[in-house]
């Protein structure tokens, strides 16, 4: 079964609205650990240069550790979320961000709170309270997210539109019949043009023996809305066919 | 407008064929000129944007901020656009991300952040946070109160509790006589090389217990509640421990010197706690919980921070002054040094900042005019 993302919809006062796609439990999680790893890789490396400074003083070198060890466990979110609008190692690497619950500007003393309160989160075990709250939570908040007003969202990864990829390589027949055009343009819905133009765009994507199969469904669908004179569409490969009707959908 | 053209459903052609009215019209985009038109002022808000963020204390100038309405009005109508068509996913969230970013900063109303002065924020915002949430300051003090009597009275009731009320340390579970007359034999530096890792020590453990003390408040203030009461046991506890040995003197030069700001600061983290526990449960405000944490959420960071201030200074006091006993430094130095710590907090709390409260005040009598010019004063 799909699982239903959440989202978190903001509507401006000029009328815009966006969504936000909430991080799921999972991806959260995953972050963290990224984060903890970091983390133990930093004190790892701070043990060994400290262990080298030992040998001047044993008691400013212990002294250190423990204070840097105190203050990467406690600052390093703090730090990086701040610095990085949000983003820690962990969350830029699985495309999460933490946003104020409004879409406003995400405050200093947000992130502080969220971050202090890992320490209700994380208890008993392995985050247990704030698992269960963020999945509980209608915008995946976990109880420092509650208490600061805070929401971590997904942002899902744009690929670069290749306009050369939906253009039809050679002239297009179809635009010297400009009223079937347009009765193209009035039976294709928005929905279908999407569905068009992304198979055209991950066209590389598709295996090679799934590709001529999918091309034909596409033209038979097209076909039903539209029929071209037969000198038109004649020694057009499905796929041309589908750049073709593209092309004049979207010019 | 270039790059988008509306026509009636099908373009001008199909509606002059079937007869389609222009509400009914569909938006048709070319994507790529579309792209190309509106490319410029998306990477120049975008730009302004990365610069905002980078530095929100640099305020812009008059002519900076129409440019910056004008980009955000401008991508804000290109979303508008784009989203019409559910082909054009990319540039959908991209424009998505650039308005979302730009209606940050252009609809927060809240206090731009400024340049950080320390000073100014010690001395004046962090006395007057603790003032302005004096009743959640009262609660957790009389609850650490009530747990101090609570170990006192198991204590004296029933001695053998020793082993559940205080916690599990060697010098701590010993008789206190015998212990008082180790440490006063004790003729060298037996913390040399130590010390500085004991100040470390003292300064992470003691900022963890107070951050777990505020965190708790989240718990609609029950935890913070129990943290503060078992503190207050412990407390209560060795002090009869120590008072029934007769060993009065050593306890009180023991734990005065830092606990003269140690314990304050707990009773500082346990105010932040109840505080946020205040927002949380909401009692008598009638505004919403998101409106209630956004009015507490600076005090909240301001007081941990305080906090954590206050625990360095308790954590180097303890490493290189509490832990020594007569002969080598006498116990009434020590009191004394206490006492005037707890004065100078106390002081500190209720005083520092005062002034500088009135002059701001004295300054927006002055300088804002009064809401009725009319009315009478």
């Amino acid at each position: 079964m799909k699982h239903a993302q959440k989202t978190l919809t903001v509507r401006t006062p000029e009328g815009i609205s966006f969504p936000l796609p909430i991080a799921t439990p999972i991806s959260r999680f995953l972050a963290l650990a990224v984060d903890l790893a970091v983390i133990y890789g930093a004190m790892t490396m701070l043990t060994v240069v400290l262990a080298l400074f030992g040998l001047i003083s044993t008691d400013l070198a212990g002294a250190f550790w423990l204070l840097a060890s105190f203050l990467l466990a406690l600052g390093y979110p703090i730090v990086m979320e701040w610095f990085w609008r949000g983003q820690t190692l962990g969350k830029r690497l699985l495309r999460l961000q933490v946003m104020d619950e409004q879409g406003l500007r995400l405050q200093f003393s947000q992130i502080v709170i969220r971050n202090l309160l890992r320490a209700v989160d994380g208890l008993p075990l392995f985050y247990l309270f704030g698992g269960v709250s963020a999945f509980l939570s209608m915008r995946g908040q976990r109880l420092g997210d509650l208490a600061a007003n805070t929401i971590v969202v997904f942002h899902p990864k744009i690929p670069e539109l290749d306009f050369d990829e939906i253009r039809p390589a050679k002239y297009n027949s179809f635009r010297d019949h400009p009223h079937l055009v347009a009765r193209l343009r009035q039976g294709v819905t928005p929905a279908e043009t999407g569905i068009i133009l992304q198979a055209l765009l991950r066209r590389d994507r598709i295996a090679p023996e799934a590709r001529p199969a999918l091309f034909v469904r596409l033209r038979a669908h097209l076909e039903r809305k539209v029929r071209f004179p037969p000198e038109v569409v004649e020694g057009l490969s499905d796929e041309q066919y589908v750049r073709n009707a593209l092309d004049a959908l979207l010019k | 407008m270039s790059g988008f053209r509306c026509q009636g459903r099908g373009g001008p052609q199909a509606a002059g064929l079937i007869g389609q009215t222009p509400d009914t019209c569909s938006m048709i985009i070319n994507i790529q000129k579309f792209v190309e038109n509106g490319k410029p002022a998306w990477e120049e808000l975008e730009a302004l944007l990365a610069r905002r963020e980078r530095g929100p204390e640099k305020r812009l100038s008059l002519e900076e901020i129409r440019r910056f309405h004008y980009l955000y009005d401008r991508v804000s109508s290109d979303l508008a656009k784009v989203a019409t068509f559910a082909s054009e996913k990319e540039t959908r969230r991209y424009l998505e991300t650039l308005v979302a970013r730009a209606y940050g900063q252009i609809h927060e109303i809240r206090e731009t952040p400024h340049r950080f002065r320390p000073a100014r924020w010690f001395f004046v915002v962090f006395p007057r946070t603790f003032r302005r949430h004096l009743r959640a300051f009262a609660l957790a003090s009389a609850v650490t109160a009530a747990g101090c009597l609570f170990g006192a009275a198991a204590m004296a009731l029933d001695p053998d509790s020793k082993d559940v009320l205080l916690p599990s340390a060697d010098h701590i579970m010993r008789d206190p006589a015998d212990r008082v007359a180790d440490e006063e034999r004790v003729l060298t530096d037996r913390l040399n090389g130590r010390k500085t890792q004991g100040a470390a020590f003292y300064m992470t453990h003691n900022s963890r217990v107070a951050v777990a003390t505020l965190a708790l408040g989240v718990t609609w203030g029950i935890g913070t509640l129990v943290a503060l009461f078992a503190n207050g046991v412990m407390v209560g506890a060795i002090t009869l421990d120590y008072a029934r040995a007769g060993q009065t003197d050593f306890l009180v030069g023991w734990l005065l010197p830092h606990g003269s700001v140690e314990i304050p600061a707990i009773l500082l983290a346990g105010q932040a706690g109840f505080v946020l526990a205040s927002a949380l449960i909401g009692w008598g405000r009638n505004i919403s919980l998101r409106a209630r944490m956004r009015q507490v959420s600076r005090d909240l960071v301001t007081l941990i921070f305080g906090v954590v201030v206050l625990l360095v200074w308790a954590g180097i006091v303890e490493a290189y002054l509490s832990q020594y006993h007569k002969p080598a430094i006498p116990y009434s130095l020590k009191i004394v040094f206490g006492c005037v710590e707890l004065a100078l907090v106390i002081v500190f709390l209720a005083w520092s900042g005062r002034l500088a409260g009135r002059s701001a005040r004295l300054v927006g009598e002055v300088t804002t005019p009064p809401a009725n010019p009319g009315a009478p004063p």
